[in-house]
């Protein structure tokens, strides 16, 4: 796959994944509104969240993902290697240099995001920044570059705030149930009402994972090409395989990292310590480390 | 089939692949343009770092007066070069000294700790990524901008355009290469 095609795919599989997240969302609340009994009065506001925070994912989900990952914005003088690294392969890339955030976590990783290279954001950890070498550092945020030029920090960005939002939803729902019980319509059917209900129950405990799912779906690939072209970038391949060796050696959960946004970052937050031990090979967000490090070595 | 429209289509097909090349043309030239004054920004950027280095330097190695006149000397031209291979000339050999400068730090242990000496030495290796990050995003736009006009069927119809191929800047990528490893 080539970079333009891959900019092409990543620009319509954002609104492709925007539509789908109205027509999911308008769905569920369809069934989750008649199995609990309010009938369609849902309808018409979740058409009209859906569509609101579809729109917002795709203007503000750089400014959201940093929210929800509590990171402060970086220094020249206190953040010297991260700045001028970033300032330096964005020369190399030919964008502007995108804002620089910094998690302070120890865990080690970093992130992208934002819609276009206009608005971008890099984002890494307190703990990449000290304990990389200046080379691999570069080979971190190559990477990162490659994501937002590629435009796969746009799709990320969308998807990372939907299926925060479906995920939100979903939870709501199971409260509803757990807390208020079904509060039945008296000219329904309760056959139906039944039935309803369980496809209700059902949705809500799918929803998140169909949400995961789409999202493996556009993220796994990627992380191959973003590794390709960042290596591209730095012309030094060695960089970024020392890096992934080292980051696959921390064994440190990053406490800012959310489901909605494991895939942003460079390597699993979660170690694959989330997901039950059966299904983390089907529910990887990352292709694993080792295979990466195999295929830059080769280069 | 009226010939005519298959013609005239034939004509707007060729219309309309020149006009695309054209503008593909002539927005790579400007992002060379772009490119171009990047690396001349980043030049004058370590340039200007110099005078400050050598007054650093001063403080605490007054014997080495050759190695900082060399830099003083190689900074001037560096400055007055005009032509891009004069410049791509001028700042390799500014390199060459800058590099024995910082060497002669390890003689002196209060120069090597003095804190706006490490913060030059910081900048100036940083400034040095910056140029050849510049140089190197100037050369994949060149080789791109001339892989265009080379290639056929193009290169039949910049015959008419007239687009010049584009120069390279100074050192090649192998050349990078062995810089960046020397760094480890």
């Amino acid at each position: 796959m080539t970079i333009t095609s891959q900019i092409r795919s990543n620009v319509t599989r954002t609104y492709v994944f925007m539509t789908l997240f109205v027509a999911f969302v308008v769905l569920a609340a369809y069934v989750m509104g008649n199995a609990l009994g309010y009938g369609n009065s849902w309808l018409f506001i979740a058409v009209v969240l859906s569509v609101i925070s579809s729109l917002a994912s795709y203007y503000w989900g750089d400014k959201m993902v940093l929210a929800m990952s509590g990171a402060r914005a970086a220094d020249r003088q206190r953040d010297f290697d991260f700045f001028t690294v970033a300032e330096n392969l964005a020369i190399a890339a030919g964008i502007p240099t995108p804002k620089l955030y910094v998690i302070d976590d120890t865990a080690m990783n970093a992130f992208a995001t934002g819609r276009d290279p206009q608005h971008a954001v890099v984002c890494a950890t307190s703990g990449i920044l000290t304990r990389l070498e200046r080379r691999e550092l570069e080979g971190v945020i190559a990477h990162e570059l490659s994501h937002i030029k590629n435009f796969d920090t746009r799709l990320m960005a969308v998807v990372a705030v939907l299926i925060g939002t479906i995920a939100f939803l979903a939870d709501m729902f199971m409260r509803t149930l757990w807390w208020g019980g079904g509060r039945r319509s008296r000219d329904r059917d309760d056959n139906l009402g039944g039935i309803l209900l369980i496809i209700g129950i059902i949705l809500a405990i799918l929803s998140p994972i169909i949400a995961t799912l789409i999202q493996l779906a556009v993220s796994r690939k990627r992380e191959f090409l973003a590794d390709a072209s960042g290596a591209y970038l730095t012309r030094y391949p060695s960089g970024l395989a020392k890096a992934l060796e080292k980051l696959s050696k921390d064994k440190e959960v990053l406490e800012a990292a959310t489901n909605a946004t494991a895939h942003l970052f460079i390597t699993n937050p979660f170690k694959g310590k989330n997901f039950g031990a059966w299904f983390s090979g089907l529910f990887d967000t990352h292709p694993p480390i080792a295979e990466r490090i195999k295929i830059l070595r080769a280069m | 089939m009226n010939p005519f429209i298959v013609i005239g289509g034939i004509l707007v097909l060729i219309l309309l692949y020149v006009w695309s090349l054209y503008n593909g043309l002539i927005s790579l030239k400007t992002q060379i343009e772009e490119a171009w004054s990047q690396i001349d920004v980043q030049l004058k950027r370590r340039s200007d770092l110099i005078p400050n280095l050598i007054s650093t330097v001063k403080g605490y190695a007054k014997h080495e007066k050759s190695i900082m006149d060399s830099v003083t000397r190689a900074r001037a031209s560096m400055l007055s070069a005009k032509s891009m291979n004069a410049k791509a000339k001028a700042s390799e050999d500014l390199s060459g000294v800058l590099g024995k400068l910082l060497a002669i730090a390890e003689n002196y242990p209060q120069l090597k700790a003095n804190d706006s000496f490490i913060q030059l030495q910081k900048e100036l290796s940083d400034t040095e990524d910056k140029v050849a990050y510049a140089r190197q995003y100037y050369n994949n736009s060149v080789m791109e901008f001339n892989t265009k006009i080379r290639t056929f069927p193009n290169t039949l119809v910049n015959e008419r355009l007239g687009f010049p191929e584009k120069e390279f800047f100074g050192a090649t990528e192998e050349e990078r290469k062995t810089v960046k490893v020397n760094f480890e």
